[in-house]
């Protein structure tokens, strides 16, 4: 078999559990990708001796006839994930140096199915970001290009550093986690898939917290039945954390039949933004075509509180930020400012703070701040929580009036060029999530699917948005949807 | 509701943020840029509409109250950046 890092989950799965390649083979072609790939910045800490390491047990167990669904399939795990022993640093300099004497769940979850992980991935900083643009290891690069234009891409963010690497396939699917859109708007970017479950559906334990109330992990893979198998090894109650639900988690990939007849799909009217582009409006109409095809029906639906999910969301995300962002003092872990003469422990704290966080992150944690500070917490930060019970409201009717799911498009445009918003305001930035940001405040879960390539040759991605706790048949629409679009394209190589 | 820059400066303190002096005129302009944004949140009649606090209905667990952790003062300390003696160091707090 040749070039074995362009294979996707199943098909590796497969080809292990038949002996016609091992995991070591597997491993040793993704770490070779990796290293040939550093203009793309997506790996940013290399782990090939413990990837060697679990691909060797790996191939063990599979030998043992004891191979869990992950078994020998190596990964990228995003630098928000706590790994024990290996640099995690949510790609801050507040946390550099930091190696957590612990592992997250979730990698954890993955390491127990016998994943391979190859190293960490760049994102944007605390996940704070819509083009990987805030990251202290550099911007993460898209491998697609605008035809021949050489200019470099966004790969999209928060989760850029693990969607450039699975659609480059320097690995076979990665970790995203997604506050506002930050496993979503990347695959859309990059013509891969990702799916954010179910608030509650992946423990948030030992992943580094952003807005704990939005925060939820999921997997970016080249395919729907790769992120349902992954999904599947990713969730699970965890009493570690409070908010992890005490549900079964059923066999997704089970779930994927690709039969959709009689299934219900709404297309809200409030997402027809004002200025959106022919192409992502054909996109979308496409889209509702072809599950119609499949045999769903389409109906017109209402989400009237739409309008309100991206100030609301950055009143509740900044104030959450603010608050878990606090631990950060320069004390336990991490990064200190160098002190001058006389300085006690507010200036250590307020110098450790100002080098130690990048500039988005500073806004934000100060945004937050001034929200919940006395006088304006309820004029603010209320006011929001209560728009957020409106936003979950409208879904919820949606979904009590018979819809299984609801398309639209995952965001307002392709993928732009790294630099070209950095003089825009950030309201401008904040945009890049107005289709998915929802989502997150309803709890609900959301997949990105490839549908299309716009005039440029990037890759358009859908969102199809679930009822709670249902993912199964979440993807299963994904399926359908991703059968009927076919989308097959990959980046020319220039790496 | 429009912040100046002594709002902005108080705002850096509170966060335990420096904030240069001569920094504040374009921190108080991205605040006002960014809050203007969230205004628009005025126009929604949220009269007699409870403010969200869990997204999914849950209780949150509880546990027993006893120990279920602990004997690990060197893998706390492992990260920090200045640890003597068992503790974490910080610079004089008391005179």
């Amino acid at each position: 078999m040749s070039e074995l890092n362009k294979l996707g989950l199943a098909e590796a799965r497969d080809a292990l559990r038949a002996g016609e390649v091992t995991s070591v083979e597997l491993t040793e072609a993704c770490l070779k990708a990796i290293d040939e790939a550093d203009a793309l910045n997506a790996f940013v800490h290399k782990t090939p001796e413990i990837a060697l390491d679990r691909a060797k047990a790996a191939d063990e167990r599979i030998k043992a006839g004891d191979a869990p669904s992950m078994c020998g399939l190596p990964i990228g795990i995003k630098d928000l994930f706590c790994t024990k022993g290996v640099p995690s640093q949510a790609a801050s300099k507040i946390l550099e140096g930091f190696k957590p004497e612990y592992e997250s769940t979730v990698s954890q979850q993955l390491a127990d199915a016998g994943a391979v992980m190859l190293g960490k991935l760049n994102m944007d900083e605390f996940a704070m970001g819509s083009s990987n643009e805030t990251s202290v290891y550099g911007n993460a690069v898209s491998p697609w290009r605008r035809g021949n234009d050489d200019a470099q891409l966004t790969p999209g963010g928060s989760s850029g550093g693990s969607a450039s690497a699975v659609s480059a396939d320097l690995c076979l699917a990665a970790t995203g986690t997604d506050t506002g859109g930050s496993i979503r708007q990347p695959a859309a970017f990059t013509g891969i898939t990702g799916i954010k479950p179910t608030y509650g559906r992946c423990s948030r334990w030992g992943i580094v917290a952003f807005a704990s109330s939005l925060d939820q992990a999921g997997p970016m893979t080249k395919n729907v039945r790769d992120a349902a198998i992954m999904l599947e090894t990713m969730c699970g109650h965890d009493p570690k954390d409070s908010t992890s639900a005490e549900l079964v988690v059923p066999n997704f990939e089970a779930m994927l039949t690709g039969d959709i007849k009689g299934k219900k799909i709404g297309i809200p009217k409030e997402y027809r933004m004002d200025g959106m582009p022919a192409e992502i409006k054909k996109l979308w109409a496409d889209g509702a075509a072809m599950l119609k095809d499949a045999g769903a029906e389409i109906v017109d639906i209402s989400l009237p509180h739409t309008k309100y999910a991206l100030p609301a969301y950055y009143v509740i995300a900044p104030a959450e930020a603010s608050s878990n962002l606090a631990r950060y003092d320069g004390v336990r872990y991490g990064r200190r400012a160098q002190l001058a003469q006389g300085d006690g422990i507010t200036e250590m704290y307020e110098k450790t703070r100002a080098e130690g966080f990048g500039h988005e992150v500073q806004r934000r944690v100060m945004i937050g701040t001034y929200v919940l500070s006395a006088g304006f917490y309820d004029a603010y930060y209320n006011r929001a929580r209560r728009v957020r019970t409106l936003i979950k409201k409208d879904f919820e009717d949606v979904f009590a009036a018979g819809v299984d799911a609801i398309l639209t498009p995952a965001t307002p445009s392709a993928s732009f060029g790294l630099g070209e918003m950095t003089e825009a305001d950030p309201v401008q930035m904040y945009l890049n999530d107005v289709f998915t940001v929802t989502v997150n405040l309803a709890g609900l879960p959301g997949i990105s699917v490839p549908a299309g390539l716009d005039a440029q040759g990037l890759p358009l991605g859908l969102q199809l948005i679930g009822r709670p706790w249902d993912e199964g048949d979440l993807l299963n629409t994904a399926y359908a949807l991703e059968s009927a679009a076919g989308f097959v394209a990959k980046p020319g190589k220039w790496w | 509701m429009s912040i100046d820059q002594s709002t902005a400066a108080k705002v850096a303190k509170l966060a335990r943020i420096k904030v240069e002096d001569d920094a504040l005129p374009a921190l108080a302009s991205e605040f006002n840029n960014i809050l203007g944004f969230i205004e628009q949140l005025n126009e929604v009649d949220v009269d007699g509409v409870e403010p969200m606090v869990s997204v999914e209905p849950m209780r949150l667990k509880r546990r027993q109250d006893v120990v279920t952790d602990g004997n690990q003062q060197d893998k706390v300390l492992a990260n920090a950046p200045d640890a003597r003696e068992g503790f974490f160091a910080v610079p004089k707090v008391v005179e």
